[in-house]
């Protein structure tokens, strides 16, 4: 199964994980491949871990990556990103939204947050591309644009090129008017730059 | 939901388990869908209430949904039920003699374990079902398969008369793989036939029943062993042979592509003649069953020299990273599995599952949290978390409406150690109406002194806000009779003064009648009223911000236990009196704040007000 390609995409409830991983389906699907995706979100509408498994190829069988086999990492949350890095092949890349979403345990002093969960990812030799997709999306005027920047982050990362993900990207959003597609269009396209700057040696 | 245009036939779609099921049941002509929402079964019932040409309802509970499907496969026509695997502990009653009367028309039964327990109380492994009730049990092991063998457990259920049990798992109800559709062919219910040896089960007729039920049994287990189903990969490996049915079908698959394998489609009744003719495959033999080890048990009684649970674990799913160093230690010829690899990451903070912002339910926590003295029967949805941080304001879960019987058990079974605790029970509005009334009424009628909370938020929270009984809507989103939760509970015999309404928001009201009617030696029941945030009728508040001057750091916020609450700074100070303090000062989310205003309450310095008073405009801080 050497021609299967694993994207594992992981955040918090309600950050748009499942829904980029359709689209990410959507693209692999219009490429030609076999593709299953799962998750388990059972409770992580409640503030829970998800994680997103993406697999897809000439013929997939089963529809979880296993650790150490996922050839680039989607990540919506800085300390989710370092949760599941392990779950990359050695060299392979992660792409990581550096938000810090603390959870009420984590307030309440039970727990601690990692100082720096990014730098944690890279001291662990992990190739890491970190950007602050929430201010991108903000000053593209609307944090709904969010889940379309990380999904442009990832787009020049996948066996195919990036205007097929864009295209599906675009196709999601058309009935609601040429506006909106032209402002997902845009957070693709910042998406994108700010993963290229980020993963260049001098910003890492 | 409204009916869709369904995708026409031949279609190549990307659909998870529980919507490929849903299309095939609607293909096959079913007239009557029936389920009670549960994590992971929900989305079949949800998915069917689109398609046009059928009737689907939400019932009550699983019991009542599968019987809604008996009674119209009586009348001659397809039905079908859905549920979780603990739903069908609740069904099985109805089950244990549906087995007996056979069916007319095809009923198939969907039931999903939650192999790994991602929101479920326990794990069970739904397969037994088939031997318990000598009823065939098919299972999927991707999407296409799902949409095929509902399809076909259709055409089963009417060749033998019997109710067909579709076991699914997790991994297969929400993975999405592709899948080709049919048409809807359209299937004519012959109509009720009146036979009282048939339908009616009193002893002498269920006499009659039991040896066609298992000459039915017999029948099907020859089916089994020619049932291309039920397939034999030959395989060029011969070090080791596998026997394995749904997802782990596919895991077994990744880690040995070339081992001879027996595929199991049709997982009850056991094709004995093609396992025997594996075992001549391959040195050794591994059955890789998810949960428990029937098949293994079964072969081994059978003669069959098998592995299984003697190298793979009892517990969880059974991925490729799990399957593959377990047998390759059975091939090494290890006797005893090797301890788990350490962790390679360091240990992270976890993020359990919370209730949302503005949560009504936040409110009953944290006034519990401020009482003491108190054991809370708990029961099953959102309302569980309040057994967390920082509640911990709740003492047992066990099943659906449990929290009423065992409230009256511990009520009467304290002794002099439990004499002045305050007995409560927790229930949520579709749970007190799936199992919960009949609780309540055991109650009142043996004179509990109980005290219970009735959280009416209007929907099933847990499973992502389904229509019930207590917001007048049905599966369809159309209008629906409306229960009277007040007019209900004193027709279970609780005193009308006893009964009280309340605004979970407003916390001083609140605690008042919780700590007043515990004291009363009576059963008492307190109706909270706010909507659940994730349906229709809840409309947002204006958010709240924490004005950074007035924080004394008190940390009366943090305790209310609201997701958008976050601590900014922490100190610790010595008081007069010489006692340290431990300070948290904070700040509020204001994207995810939706102004329940419960935080506001309990500020000591009155530090928290609404965020963009009369023309002042706070910039956003990003997270």
């Amino acid at each position: 199964m050497t021609d299967t390609t694993n994207i594992l995409v992981c955040g918090i409830g309600g950050q748009g994980v499942m829904t980029a991983t359709e689209i990410l389906s959507e693209a692999a699907i219009a490429e030609g491949h076999d593709v299953k995706k799962t998750e388990v979100a059972g409770m992580s509408q409640r503030g829970g871990v998800v994680t997103s498994h993406l697999r897809f190829g000439k013929k997939v069988l089963s529809p979880q990556i296993a650790p150490g086999t996922a050839d680039v990492l989607l990540g919506f949350e800085a300390a989710e990103a370092l949760r599941w890095s392990h779950y990359l092949k050695p060299g392979a890349m992660a792409l990581v939204n550096d938000a810090r979403l603390v959870p009420p345990v984590v307030e309440l002093g039970l727990f601690k947050y990692p100082d720096d969960p990014i730098g944690d990812m890279r001291a662990r030799g992990v190739r890491t591309a970190s950007f602050d997709a929430a201010t991108i999306a903000r000053d593209l005027g609307d944090l709904r644009l969010g889940n379309t920047v990380m999904l442009g982050a990832i787009a020049d990362q996948l066996p195919f090129s990036a205007d097929v993900l864009l295209a599906c990207v675009v196709n999601r959003f058309a009935r609601k008017g040429e506006q909106v597609v032209e402002l997902n269009r845009k957070a693709f396209a910042a998406g994108r730059a700010a993963a290229a700057q980020a993963a260049t040696p001098a910003a890492a | 939901m409204a009916a869709v245009m369904p995708a026409p036939a031949a279609s190549r779609l990307l659909m998870s388990g529980n919507e490929a099921v849903s299309r095939a049941v609607w293909e096959a002509g079913t007239k009557v869908a029936a389920g009670y929402p549960g994590t992971p079964a929900t989305e079949m019932l949800e998915q069917l209430s689109t398609y046009p040409d059928m009737y689907t309802e939400w019932s009550v509970n699983e019991k009542v949904s599968l019987e809604v499907a008996i009674g119209a496969s009586m009348m001659g026509s397809r039905s079908f039920s859905a549920m979780k695997h603990v739903g069908l502990n609740v069904a099985s009653d109805a089950l244990m003699t549906l087995t007996l009367t056979g069916v007319e028309g095809g009923l198939v039964i969907a039931v999903a374990d939650d192999v790994g327990m991602s929101s479920s109380q326990n794990e069970q492994d739904s397969r037994f079902w088939g031997r318990f009730a000598h009823v065939p049990i098919l299972e999927p092991a991707d999407s296409q398969e799902a949409y095929d063998m509902t399809r076909y457990a259709y055409e089963l259920s009417e060749e033998f008369q019997v109710p067909v049990i579709l076991r699914l798992t997790s991994r297969i109800c929400h993975v999405k793989g592709l899948v080709t559709v049919g048409e809807r062919v359209e299937h004519q219910p012959k109509g009720f036939s009146k036979n009282a040896e048939r339908w009616v089960m009193v002893p002498g007729h269920a006499k009659r029943r039991i040896p066609l039920m298992f000459q039915r049994e017999q029948e099907l287990k020859r089916l089994s062993d020619r049932s291309p189903l039920n397939v034999l990969e030959p395989g060029t490996d011969r070090r080791v042979a596998f026997i394995t049915s749904g997802p782990a079908y596919m895991h077994v698959r990744e880690a040995f592509p070339d081992a001879p394998l027996l595929k199991l489609g049709m997982s009850y009744p056991w094709p004995l003649e093609k396992v025997a003719a594996l075992v001549e495959m391959a040195d050794a033999v591994v059955v890789v069953e998810e949960v428990e080890p029937i098949l293994e048990t079964e072969l081994k009684a059978a003669g069959f020299a098998v592995h299984g649970k003697d190298f793979l674990p009892r517990t969880g799913e059974l991925a490729p990273e799990v399957v593959k160093p377990a047998v390759e230690r059975l091939l090494r010829k290890e006797a005893a599995p090797a301890p788990e690899s350490a962790q390679a990451l360091p240990p992270l903070f976890p993020r359990p599952p919370t209730l949302c912002a503005s949560c009504p339910h936040m409110g009953v926590y944290y006034t519990l949290s401020q009482l003491k003295n108190l054991t809370i029967s708990g029961d099953i949805g959102c309302y569980t978390l309040g057994a967390g941080h920082p509640w911990n304001s709740l003492d047992s879960t066990i099943c659906m409406g449990a929290s009423m019987g065992i409230a009256l058990g511990m009520d009467k079974g304290r002794g002099e150690a439990d004499k002045n605790k305050r007995i409560l029970a927790v229930i949520g509005d579709s749970t007190f109406m799936h199992m919960g009334m009949q609780g309540l009424l055991d109650i009142t009628w043996n004179r509990g002194n109980v005290t219970i909370l009735l959280l009416d938020n209007g929907t099933v929270g847990m499973t992502g806000g389904q229509n019930t009984p207590a917001n007048g809507r049905d599966i369809r989103g159309q209008g629906a009779p409306r229960i009277d939760f007040r007019k209900l509970i004193e027709a279970l015999g609780v005193k009308p003064e006893r009964i009280h309404e309340v605004d979970p928001y407003q916390l001083p009201v609140l605690f008042k009648t919780v700590r007043d009617e515990t004291k009363i030696d009576d059963v008492s029941v307190i109706i909270t009223n706010r909507p659940c945030v994730l349906i229709e009728e809840f409309k947002p508040f204006k958010p709240y911000v924490v004005q950074e001057d007035k924080c004394t750091g008190c940390g009366n916020c943090v305790e209310v236990g609201c997701p958008a609450i976050h601590v900014t700074r922490r100190d610790r100070v010595v008081k007069p009196s010489g006692k340290e303090v431990d300070l948290a000062f904070t700040r509020i989310d204001s994207v995810a704040c939706t102004g329940c205003g419960l935080c506001v309450q309990p500020c000591a310095p009155e530090a928290i007000v609404h965020f963009a008073p009369a023309g002042q405009v706070i910039s956003i801080q990003p997270v």
